[in-house]
């Protein structure tokens, strides 16, 4: 009877431990297919034509992906330049201060930030600046994108700061160094991988990010330099030509897909690598 | 700095808090933009996602968090998992339009509905992968947190893994467990553009999950750059509106849960 | 050979490529009380650990040589059984947070998915209870979580919880170390009235400890057995120098 009842439970064992095996190769699946999937149908399709020339109409062949590249990183980098300082500042006082109301309250409001889905970012800013200026740009998609990176801009500084030791400030404070210039000075340099970290992991996020994009860059066949007016970018670009019945701009694409997959996880390498190289270390 | 967020975020809880009055007043349930086929469309491609997904994420967690927290293809899919929660939601949809899509149609022939390919479905079956990820790395962070104590003093009376998962590593995580699903919900329902391209876009209620449908989201992204008329604009915000009220509700009780379950 | 329940035969441990324990060979007695004592690193825990083969948890964890429980290999025989007929008290108390006390005292029961009746159930909550001196502090609060109670009544929970499943040794790693004064001297009280059971094996960095309730004494030394004896003989005549400087207070 014992010896049973102990044959039954040991089945059991090895039957949930096979079945968490088998489960967990299954889910692995569609994601191994996926990744294989971009980069065969991508890598055929990159050149050096198709990364230097612009999209043509549809019928003629050929045709590349230059604006909506240039246009992407004129986003993203403006968005970067508008959330770093924001998100940088933010992070200092949520290390710094105690948690009182106000910070409970703020550190409510990141985490909604985060929360929020990004098409509705795009309908907020929308309403705040396409619509009172009566034209799409690339700047409202910028300040779109920016909004999405701040939370983790401010929690990555607010976590570093939190590392550096107090007894650092308290040194530059007991030299007569001001507050703001021990903040700027001591405190920032010592946390600064993982400020830095923290704005590569913003960047990754926002980089394949459409739907913010689809009511404020709103995308361009044309080259444009001018943030002030609707801009291309590569997410809005997939979008656009994966739902389009044309081959020709599928295989488009495919490969502006291989090109933005492939800097979304070197921005995700790059973190992994800085984190583990770069710990700072009291 | 904190004021700058405050005084910006104003406005917009402002603005929109008023479209929202001015289009419920302007809009009802039974007139031309009736919510209720999305709304419907949302929340049953959320379940389905989840129903289809929280298996897999679980075992991944268990995994992961149990099995085999160490070694080299512990190290590769948990890093693969980072990985692929960073790919953006055009791509997903964009490789659904091309291996999904197929599947499903070949399944829907064989039971006998009209072979859309696109619909509820495939839309939840997308949904579900993308949000694998995320939950599964949750759930592998509180499956990790369970104290070896609790784990030794178990094994120390005699129990299998399979027991001390059962009556141990469960009980304890039940809560982590709620808040990762919760936070994978919030996910799925406001994903926008890998359901846009899968679903179909049609707004009826459905009838089965092989129809075609909408979700909050992906009427937004469709219709919103050529809504003309005010009450078609306001009624569309309206529908941001109570996405943004839903999500920020359910990430507010998960990320409670999960504060708890961490101190 | 009636007197001995427990023997080892050149036993190793080691962690990945840290030899831990050095070829072992010890007798334990039946129904007495054993103090395994030596500096920290020596490799305490990890022999205790090894008898119930808990060490073998460890990822990176191996073991050569032999341990006979009642002239049988335990490492011949079915681990979940063996844990069952060993069991353990840890330094820290863990009592399961899920559970009440008195889920916590059949939790040996329902993690081996037993069916009891209710009086069985009832019996053996209380019995053990008692032989662990906690049931008259919990008897009207046996359905409260485990974790309300204080650190010395915790640790006697985990110590009923083990009692619960009748073994035949009792493994204790520092388990007074985490406590108070009063408390300790409550288990150490304990302990010594359980000994006309239970043959009990406890490993303590408490030289006045081992000094008080064992019978017997096992110093180790980095990884080996330098001496054993009736913890009389140790306390007044150590053989060896490293016990002498060790009781003295000279290291460690």
């Amino acid at each position: 009877m014992m010896k049973e009842r102990l044959r039954f439970r040991e089945t059991r064992n090895m039957i949930f431990k096979f079945f968490i095996i088998v489960c967990t190769l299954i889910s692995i699946i569609p994601l191994v297919l996926l990744i294989v999937y971009i980069f065969r149908q991508g890598i055929s399709v990159i050149n050096w034509h198709f990364l230097t020339s612009l999209p043509k109409p549809v019928g003629e062949a050929g045709g590349g992906i230059l604006n909506a590249l240039i246009g992407s990183l004129l986003i993203i980098l403006v968005a970067t330049m508008i959330a770093v300082p924001f998100g940088v500042s933010m992070g200092m006082y949520f290390s710094e201060s105690s948690p009182n109301w106000v910070y409970k309250i703020a550190h409510l409001c990141v985490d909604v930030l985060q929360g929020i889905p990004s098409i509705v970012i795009g309908i907020i800013i929308y309403i705040w600046l396409v619509k009172p200026f009566g034209q799409f740009s690339a700047f409202s998609g910028s300040v779109a994108l920016s909004f999405m990176m701040l939370p983790s801009i401010i929690k990555s500084t607010e976590e570093t700061l939190k590392l550096v030791p107090h007894s650092l400030k308290e040194a530059s404070l007991s030299l007569g160094v001001p507050y703001y210039k021990t903040m700027l000075r001591v405190i920032m340099p010592a946390g600064i991988s993982g400020i830095l970290n923290g704005i590569i992991l913003g960047v990754a996020r926002v980089a394949g990010e459409t739907a913010p994009l689809l009511f404020t860059a709103f995308g361009n066949p044309f080259m444009s330099f001018n943030i002030f007016k609707p801009i291309a970018s590569l997410p809005l670009i997939i979008f656009n030509y994966a739902i389009s019945p044309y081959e020709d701009w599928h295989r488009l694409a495919w490969g502006a897909s291989f090109i933005l997959v492939s800097m979304v996880l070197i921005l995700n390498i790059i973190t992994k690598v800085t984190e583990t190289r770069w710990k700072v270390q009291f | 700095m904190f004021l700058t967020l405050l005084v910006s975020s104003l406005p917009s809880i402002k603005a929109l808090g008023w479209k929202f009055i001015y289009g419920k007043t302007w809009d009802p349930v039974s007139g031309e933009f009736g919510a209720l086929s999305f709304l419907i469309g949302t929340l049953l491609t959320s379940t389905l996602a989840l129903l289809i997904s929280s298996p897999f994420s679980l075992t991944i967690g268990l995994f992961l968090g149990e099995y085999y927290p160490k070694g080299w293809f512990s190290s590769l899919l948990k890093n693969a998992v980072e990985l692929l929660a960073g790919i953006p939601s055009v791509v997903y949809g964009f490789w659904g339009i091309y291996f999904i899509v197929p599947v499903v149609r070949s399944l829907e022939m064989k039971v006998g509905v009209a072979p859309y390919g696109v619909g509820i479905l495939t839309a939840s079956l997308i949904l579900s992968i993308m949000i694998i990820p995320y939950s599964a790395s949750l759930i592998r962070l509180v499956v990790s947190m369970v104290p070896e104590s609790l784990k030794e003093a178990a094994y120390s009376l005699g129990a299998t893994r399979f027991e001390v998962i059962r009556f141990i590593i469960i009980p304890y995580i039940r809560s982590g467990l709620s808040a990762g699903i919760l936070l994978a919900l919030g996910r799925a329902l406001g994903e926008t553009m890998a359901v846009t391209m899968l679903i179909g876009n049609t707004q009826a209620i459905p009838k089965s999950i092989f129809d075609t449908s909408d979700t909050m989201a992906s009427v937004i992204a469709n219709q919103f750059t050529e809504a003309t008329g005010n009450v078609y604009f306001s009624a569309l915000i309206e529908t941001g509106l109570l996405l943004f009220v839903v999500t920020t509700i359910i990430n507010i009780i998960g990320r409670n849960i999960i504060k708890r379950f961490e101190s | 050979m009636e007197s001995t329940i427990l023997r080892t035969e050149d036993f190793n441990a080691s962690f990945g490529t840290t030899h831990v324990l050095k070829n072992l060979n010890i007798k334990i007695q039946r129904k007495k009380i054993t103090a395994i004592m030596g500096p920290s690193g020596c490799g305490k825990s990890t022999f205790i650990r090894c008898i119930n083969r808990m060490h073998e948890l460890n990822s990176n964890a191996t073991t050569k040589g032999k341990i006979y429980l009642d002239g049988q290999n335990i490492y011949e025989q079915n681990p979940t059984i063996l844990r069952r007929k060993i069991g353990m008290v840890f330094q820290n108390p863990n009592p399961f947070n899920t559970m009440s006390i008195y889920q916590n005292v059949l939790a040996g029961y329902t993690l081996n998915s037993y069916k009891l009746t209710r009086t069985k159930k009832d019996e053996i909550v209380e019995e053990s209870l008692k032989n662990a001196a906690l049931w008259d502090e919990v008897k009207n609060t046996l359905h409260k979580k485990g974790t309300f109670l204080s650190g010395g009544q915790q640790q006697r929970l985990c110590i009923a919880r083990s009692l619960a499943m009748k073994p035949e040794i009792i493994l204790l790693d520092e388990p007074t170390s985490a406590l108070d004064p009063i408390s300790t001297s409550k288990i150490e009280e304990l302990l010594y009235g359980l000994k006309r059971i239970y043959t009990i094996i406890i490993v303590t960095h408490n030289i006045q400890q081992a000094g008080r309730i064992s019978d017997y004494t096992a110093f180790f030394y980095l990884g080996e057995l330098t001496e054993m004896d009736e913890t009389k003989t140790i306390f007044t005549n150590p053989k060896n120098i490293q016990t002498q400087n060790y009781i003295t207070g000279r290291f460690g």
